[in-house]
């Protein structure tokens, strides 16, 4: 009887130091804004996370294109035209070499076909320094340098090789990530805001203007995307400039995405807006901006931000196609589409594959964003107990 | 059923109007106007001036002058009594002989394309919702998700690349050299179909991740229901089970969004035929574009657009016969 109440005792002892430490943890629960649970639930999606930071090492590379790369993604080196990849190495059979180096290249003609040739010399060895100064450079219009990462004092490197007319394509494929990013994030953006005013509308005021918006959003969905915003595309006058083709490539690439943000920003907006709060905010005289804006939109901001995430690889992707078979950004200005224009025939393939580089950038950041977006979906609704 | 049918057939009706409306629009987009094109195609580099009083007579002749809702009937008209999708200003001659027999080889790609996705993406599915958690299911998750992440125009150049360094054999075309121009015969329609493989499987391929993701879903969800649980204790053969109840629902979502993949498909072809060299809609499409030949182009997006229509009018119908819930919510 007597250890019975002991050992109870001991048990309540425990018990209440369990108790103590689950209540600190559901005060930090419960005391926790939504963002914060959003982000802890997140954080344990390990995939997500890993798909996340690749895309912002994608962006920083990107955004220092001129800095990672050590030529400008236009200079021509005319002796190396269609160069293959310049991989550095450590050693061969001269030695070994702390310091990595690639070989020299000189170039020959065929005596047949008259084509320059480039042979590799594995006699000359270029050593390559970091933080070598060359062309000189800005970036985001602001910071003038002309330090390179890295680069030779003698002869050239060129990690990916070069394209037909003998430009880095390594520099050219983070230039290339730069823009097609940037005009992603910007269509997405347009995208969104499009989505907000007509959805929200549909949504917020129901009845007839709903039905109206909603036939017309069909009608635009039967046609096929692509070959439907290959012919905005074709419209852009010929003597736009690169910067206008550029924003205007970004509206094309919004009127891609809205439907289906849209469409959930109207579903939401539906059920929401029978909810007491609104109808109480309703009845206090608030406009119908103010509800939309201050009432409705908090409530499914999370999953507003999961479908931005999951339309973003659809626009990469619309932005590659499009460029590709030359209706959407145009020379010189540089995206992967563009790039990968070089790679459009198979004999420029079998004769130099590396062109087909910035496809590997394409699909690993189309991936990225596709496992983030999974992530960020799970994470979006904290109050769920799946996965937990 | 009838009632159901013609509803809907009216309902197709008034969707093609309006997307012809749009299709119109697009047509009309390009700055400058037919008899500008058309003048410079025709007399650039003969050294002949041209005036705008020339302009303005082709203009006149091709009935350019006229206002656009006038123009669009006209058009429409053409269209619907005729058959007669106007002037190919590139070629020369009408939007009819151009397209010819590419309507048909676009027909031939999207349904063996079909065919490829539900043949791969059915079976799989359900197996993969039955063995759940096992490696297969794990694999088919990453493979789908690349069937997403891989563009199909990259795996049509990545195929293409193995084709000619590996097997030495180009897969481009529809055709082999021998049957390129020869009048149809049994031989020349068998070559056809050991061409549609490679832009079947090419195209089929994100659809397919689609649809296997939708398939394993439905059947999950109906694997649950007691009336499986019920056909187990009545000790009817697994299979029979599966057959009987859950994969026969799964197959619903298929066949109603079969639209939704034409459109996928369609969304995809232009510059997977640019890639692999096919002689179809999609390929005349982005050259009539890039031309501004905007007759072509308009024809062909409207044709394209028809078809996806008709397939979702299609699809209605067959869903209603093999769902009755369906008719009587929706009907």
């Amino acid at each position: 009887m007597s250890t019975n109440e002991l050992s109870q005792r001991e048990l309540t002892q425990q018990e209440r130091a369990v108790q103590e430490r689950e209540s600190q943890e559901a005060l930090r629960y419960y005391s926790a804004t939504q963002w914060q649970l959003v982000w802890w639930r997140f954080r344990r999606h390990k995939l997500a996370m890993a798909g996340g930071l690749f895309l912002a090492l994608l962006a920083f590379l990107g955004i220092f294109a001129e800095f990672f790369g050590p030529y400008s993604g236009v200079t021509r080196n005319t002796d190396y035209l269609l160069g293959p990849p310049q991989i550095p190495r450590f050693w061969d059979e001269n030695g070994f070499s702390l310091r990595p180096f690639v070989y020299g290249v000189t170039t020959e003609r065929d005596p047949v076909t008259l084509r320059r040739i480039p042979t590799i010399d594995r006699e000359v060895r270029h050593p390559i320094r970091f933080f070598v100064r060359g062309e000189p450079y800005t970036v985001l219009k602001v910071i003038e340098s002309d330090i390179h990462l890295f680069g030779v004092e003698e002869g050239t490197v060129h990690l990916f090789g070069t394209d037909p007319l003998g430009r880095d394509l390594f520099t050219r494929t983070l230039i290339a990530t730069r823009t097609s990013l940037s005009i992603g994030v910007l269509g997405v953006l347009i995208a969104f805001v499009l989505a907000l005013i007509i959805g929200g509308v549909a949504g917020y005021f129901g009845g007839w203007i709903d039905y109206g918006i909603q036939r017309l959003t069909e009608i635009v969905r039967v046609i096929p995307v692509i070959p439907l915003y290959m012919g905005l595309a074709a419209a852009f006058p010929r003597e736009w400039s690169t910067q206008q083709i550029y924003f205007a490539m970004t509206l094309i690439l919004g009127l891609v995405g809205w439907p289906t943000l849209a469409r959930r920003i109207r579903g939401q907006l539906l059920t929401l807006r029978t909810e007491d709060y609104v109808v109480a905010a309703q009845i206090a005289g608030a406009s119908a901006a103010r509800i939309i804006g201050r009432h409705l939109l908090p409530a499914f901001a999370s999953y507003i931000i999961v479908d931005l995430v999951i339309s973003f690889p659809y626009l990469i992707l619309s932005e590659t196609a499009l460029s590709f078979v030359q209706l959407g950004l145009r020379p010189p200005d540089i995206s992967w589409g563009i790039l990968l224009q070089d790679a459009q025939n198979i004999r420029a393939i079998e004769q130099a594959p590396w062109l087909f580089i910035p496809a590997a950038f394409v699909v690993t950041a189309v991936l990225s964003f596709t496992i983030l977006g999974d992530g960020v979906r799970d994470a979006a609704d904290p109050y769920t107990v799946s996965g937990s | 059923m009838i009632r159901f049918i013609v509803q809907r057939f009216l309902g197709m009706l008034v969707t093609m109007f309006f997307v012809s409306v749009m299709v119109f629009i697009i047509m009309e987009l390009p700055p400058g106007d037919y008899a500008e094109r058309y003048a410079f195609r025709k007399f650039s580099g003969t050294g002949v001036t041209v005036t705008e009083a020339d302009v303005n007579n082709i203009r006149v002749k091709l009935g350019l002058d006229r206002p656009a809702y006038e123009r669009y009937f006209s058009w429409i008209w053409g269209i619907v009594t005729k058959g007669d999708f106007g002037p190919a200003f590139a070629f020369e001659t009408s939007v009819n002989n151009v397209i010819g027999q590419r309507l048909w080889l676009t027909l031939a790609i999207l349904f063996s394309t079909l065919i490829v996705t539900y043949l791969v993406s059915i079976p799989i599915g359900i197996y993969a919702a039955v063995h759940r958690h096992s490696i297969a299911d794990y694999s088919l998750t990453v493979l789908s998700y690349l069937g997403l992440a891989l563009p199909n125009f990259l795996l049509a150049l990545i195929l293409l690349y193995i084709s000619v360094t590996v097997l030495d054999s180009s897969v481009g075309g529809l055709f082999s050299q021998e049957f390129e121009g020869a009048p149809w015969s049994w031989a020349k329609f068998v070559d056809l179909l050991k061409h549609l493989i490679v832009p079947a499987v090419v195209l089929a391929w994100s659809a397919t991740a689609f649809q296997l993701q939708t398939v394993r879903a439905t059947m999950l969800d109906e694997l649950n229901k007691l009336s499986v649980t019920a056909a187990r204790a009545r000790g009817i053969p697994e299979w029979k089970v599966l057959l009987k109840y859950p994969a026969r629902l799964a197959i619903n979502p298929v066949v109603s969004t079969v639209s939704f993949d034409a459109n996928r498909i369609f969304s995809e072809l232009p510059i997977v035929a640019l890639v692999l060299g096919l002689p179809e809609l999609g390929e005349l499409l982005i050259k009539s574009y890039i031309d501004l030949d905007m007759f072509v182009a308009g024809a062909i997006l409207l044709m394209l657009t028809f078809m996806i229509v008709f397939m979702n009018f299609l699809s209605d119908i067959a869903l209603a016969f093999l769902d009755p819930r369906i008719k009587l919510e929706g009907g």
